[in-house]
């Protein structure tokens, strides 16, 4: 048998997984004098190598289809894109999964310090109060209120820095907000569009620096957060928060780390984290006296699962039985359509900040009328983007021919098309959950999660509502719908694709029906929290990078003092 | 890439796709020879060219219909230079050299558009038949109206070539010019042209 190689140092904290809720914890408890050790199953990031930032089509002799023309056939190595930033992807080597038969999913992971956080699309949006206590009560109550959570918002955008501003509204809680950002050509009439349907369309609120912040430079406005950001004005947990830790010299950063199981002594408590380094196959440990696990929603649910032993056989930290259960993921759902009042606009600069400059928050909180419960907000797109691999493949399909009439067609386009994305709520069922797959290991002999995965009648519904209101802001701005949907339920997106899975390790007041405490402390065992989306208890239509950086604040504060105190 | 080149092959083209009418000879032999004529009127222009691209996939009959398929699919107007001066064919040449899958797909498809022109124009292939044969054979497989078990082939491979030799446009210097991509830079503020909001609002219902 192997010898499995045990760290002799002793660590504070064993943080596993570098993207929000781990680059936050491990922010606070570096800065707190605490001992880190971060566990990274990717490699490190340089961004001055890794960034493609300001590379034009052209200067790359594939352009961006890749060394093989993946692009063409649907297998490019990276999701987003040749020119986006090293993140993750739906398929790993060596990292399979499996779907229930009836059940459709996909798992997005990332391998990279930073994880998500490199490339995401930094929507920054607070949950609101009912978020928290659903008065429909199709849900169950968070552990925590928005008024006691709402503080570390402020220190969550005072950090990351967020665009916004204050408007009052319960759909969309105001918070601590950088300056707006002055809306694009397609951005304001979708605005008087919005207004005459008496739709709220309001400046974005996204974590990109519209003045200096931390030390981190203003945003020149390229439009290309997406690719990575080299000077950091558009946040990642790298840069912003492990970066900085790592000048504390209180933390270590092991990458290629592939954590295996949590071991725990006699008394039930986390003493080491095992893991494979993935480089040499070998198993290896690093011990610890607390471990904040933040894997990604999912992840972490599987390594708490594979962390059996005679005193936690269905995995530690599941007494209650939930840890994969309450798996959700955004509904999502998109339209476009064309413009006839921006046919061949005035050609400009229109970049900004990578993404929206203004969106639409749910606006119907409480209406009796809608067929479906909770909410959506809408995310915006347009302008005159770089123009990549596939920029015209629409204009192409549409008009078809060829010759001046379809230059002619592409050139009168260009700009004049808005997008619109559906991002909802969708409410926790007992058909979608992940457990462990009793067949199948990885790469490195780890069990895999299997996935379960149903929508329900109110996401279709809710998607059939999308549908609507998209068309009719489109053809009150006089524009025209591309590709109308007879049926838009089978154009909602498949589970996981909008990569927002959350809940699998639920927390909750009551031990018998949650896994984590309202500071995301396990029940069953003190001296592991998890902080990533996987605690949240259902997913509102609220992006969740906010909260994970604004719950895993709070814990990472929490667990700081705790230790302090000697109670763990 | 030089115009003058460019524009000496089009009309040796031409005067090729004239000669193969006007002499009315059988259709198997004639193009053929017509065919290798091309090619060594290609590698001279090549040999006098350093610098110019060189097929890395492709045969130089191949090579030499994509380029016409390029040119008749984005070209030269008043505003800007088209596809083939862009070097639309050789980005897909350069793609077909990286990759069996793509490679399989133009020859394939070249070959199909070159047997079909044979078949409607006397023997004459693609390059060789008069323009407005080229452009009766596009007005057919250009659209998916027209699809039928005989053309399928044919129009799903237009459907590649023209969304990539638009793609190879507009990701050169030439077709970013064309469509006017203004971006990339670094601005110290972000502000909006306000004649161009008012060029939208004024076409608009909100105006």
């Amino acid at each position: 048998m192997l010898q499995i190689s045990r760290s002799p140092r002793v660590f504070d904290v064993v943080v596993v997984g570098s993207g929000a809720g781990g680059g936050t914890a491990v922010k606070i408890l570096t800065e707190k004098g605490y001992n880190v050790a971060l566990l990274e199953a990717g490699p490190m990031l340089n961004p001055v190598t890794d960034f493609q930032e300001h590379v034009m089509p052209y200067q790359v002799d594939h352009r961006g289809a890749g060394p093989h023309a993946e692009s063409y056939f649907g297998r490019s190595q990276k999701a987003f894109g040749y020119f986006s930033a090293p993140n993750g992807n739906w398929t790993l080597p060596g990292e399979p999964y499996t779907v229930a038969p009836g059940s459709q999913f996909t798992w997005f992971r990332s391998r990279i310090l930073g994880g998500r956080t490199n490339h995401y699309g930094r929507i920054s949006l607070r949950f609101s109060d009912y978020d928290f206590r659903p008065e429909d009560g199709l849900s169950d109550n968070w552990p925590v209120t928005y008024d006691e959570i709402s503080p570390w918002y402020d220190k969550a955008e005072g950090f990351i820095g967020v665009t916004g501003t204050k408007e009052g509204m319960r759909t969309a809680p105001d918070g601590n907000f950088l300056p707006p950002i002055a809306p694009r050509v397609h951005e304001t009439l979708i605005q008087k569009s919005c207004a005459k349907l008496n739709i709220p369309c309001i400046p974005s609120r996204m974590a990109m620096l519209t003045k200096p912040l931390n030390g981190r430079a203003a945003c020149h406005y390229c439009g290309q957060c997406g690719r990575g950001c080299r000077t950091a004005s558009a946040f990642t947990s790298s840069q912003a928060m492990i970066f900085p830790a790592m000048k504390t010299g209180k933390l270590t950063i092991i990458t290629g780390a592939m954590a295996r199981e949590l071991v725990t002594d006699s008394s039930g408590k986390v003493t080491a984290v095992s893991y494979v380094d993935k480089a040499s196959r070998s198993e290896k440990q690093v011990r610890c006296k607390a471990v904040v696990v933040a894997a990604s929603a999912c992840e972490s649910a599987r390594l708490l699962l594979n962390s059996k032993s005679p005193r936690f056989p269905n995995g530690i930290a599941n007494s209650s039985g939930v840890i994969g259960k309450n798996l959700t993921d955004s509904v999502g759902y998109g339209v476009s359509g064309y413009v006839p009042a921006m046919a061949n606009l005035p050609r400009h600069n229109s970049d900004g900040i990578g993404g929206m400059h203004v969106y639409v928050p749910w606006w119907l909180y409480g209406d009796k009328q809608k067929d479906f419960p909770r909410g959506y907000h809408i995310e915006i797109g347009g302008g005159f983007g770089m123009p990549g691999l596939g920029a015209f493949a629409g204009q192409c399909a549409r008009h078809e021919g060829y010759g001046k009439a379809l230059k002619d067609k592409i050139r009168e386009e260009y700009g004049a098309m808005v997008s619109f994305a559906g991002r909802g709520e969708m409410l926790p069922n007992k058909e979608s959950y992940c457990d462990i797959d009793p067949s199948k290991v990885d790469a490195w002999g780890i069990p895999v999660l299997r996935f379960h995965f149903a929508w329900g009648d109110s996401e279709y519904k809710q998607v059939r509502h999308m549908e609507q209101t998209f068309a009719s802001i489109i053809e009150t701005m006089g524009g025209t719908v591309i590709g109308t949907q007879p049926q838009p339920e089978k154009a909602i997106s498949m589970g996981g694709f909008i990569i927002h899975e959350a809940g699998t390790v639920k927390m909750g007041s009551d031990p018998k029906t949650s896994a984590l405490n309202q500071y995301n402390q396990a029940h069953d065992v003190k001296n592991l929290f998890v902080c990533d989306a996987a605690p949240f208890v259902n997913q509102p239509d609220k992006n969740v990078t906010l909260s994970i950086v604004a719950f895993s604040w709070r814990a990472s504060e929490y667990l700081a003092e705790e230790m302090r105190k000697g109670n763990v | 890439m030089s115009n003058e080149l460019d524009q000496s092959r089009r009309d040796l083209l031409k005067q090729i796709g004239a000669a193969v009418s006007l002499a009315g000879m059988g259709q198997a032999l004639l193009p053929a020879q017509e065919v290798q004529h091309v090619h060594q009127a290609l590698a001279q222009d090549k040999a006098v060219q350093k610098g110019k691209y060189q097929p890395k996939a492709l045969t130089a009959h191949e090579y030499a219909t994509l380029q016409r398929l390029s040119d008749l699919i984005i070209p030269a107007d008043e505003h800007s230079k088209g596809a083939l001066e862009a070097g639309a064919a050789d980005f897909i040449d350069f793609l077909c050299a990286a990759s069996d899958e793509m490679k399989e797909i133009y020859t394939g498809g070249l070959a199909w558009i070159d047997d079909e022109s044979r078949r409607r124009y006397e023997g004459a292939d693609f390059v060789t038949s008069k323009p407005e044969q080229q452009t009766e054979l596009l007005d057919v497989i250009a659209w998916r109206k027209n699809e039928s078990p005989a053309l399928n082939p044919g129009i799903q491979f237009f459907a590649w070539a023209r969304r990539m030799v638009a793609d190879a446009y507009y990701t050169s210097p030439i077709g970013i010019k064309d469509i006017g991509f203004m971006g990339n830079g670094a601005m110290a503020e972000f502000k909006v042209p306000q004649e161009a909001v008012e060029y939208a609002l004024k076409r608009s219902p909100f105006a």
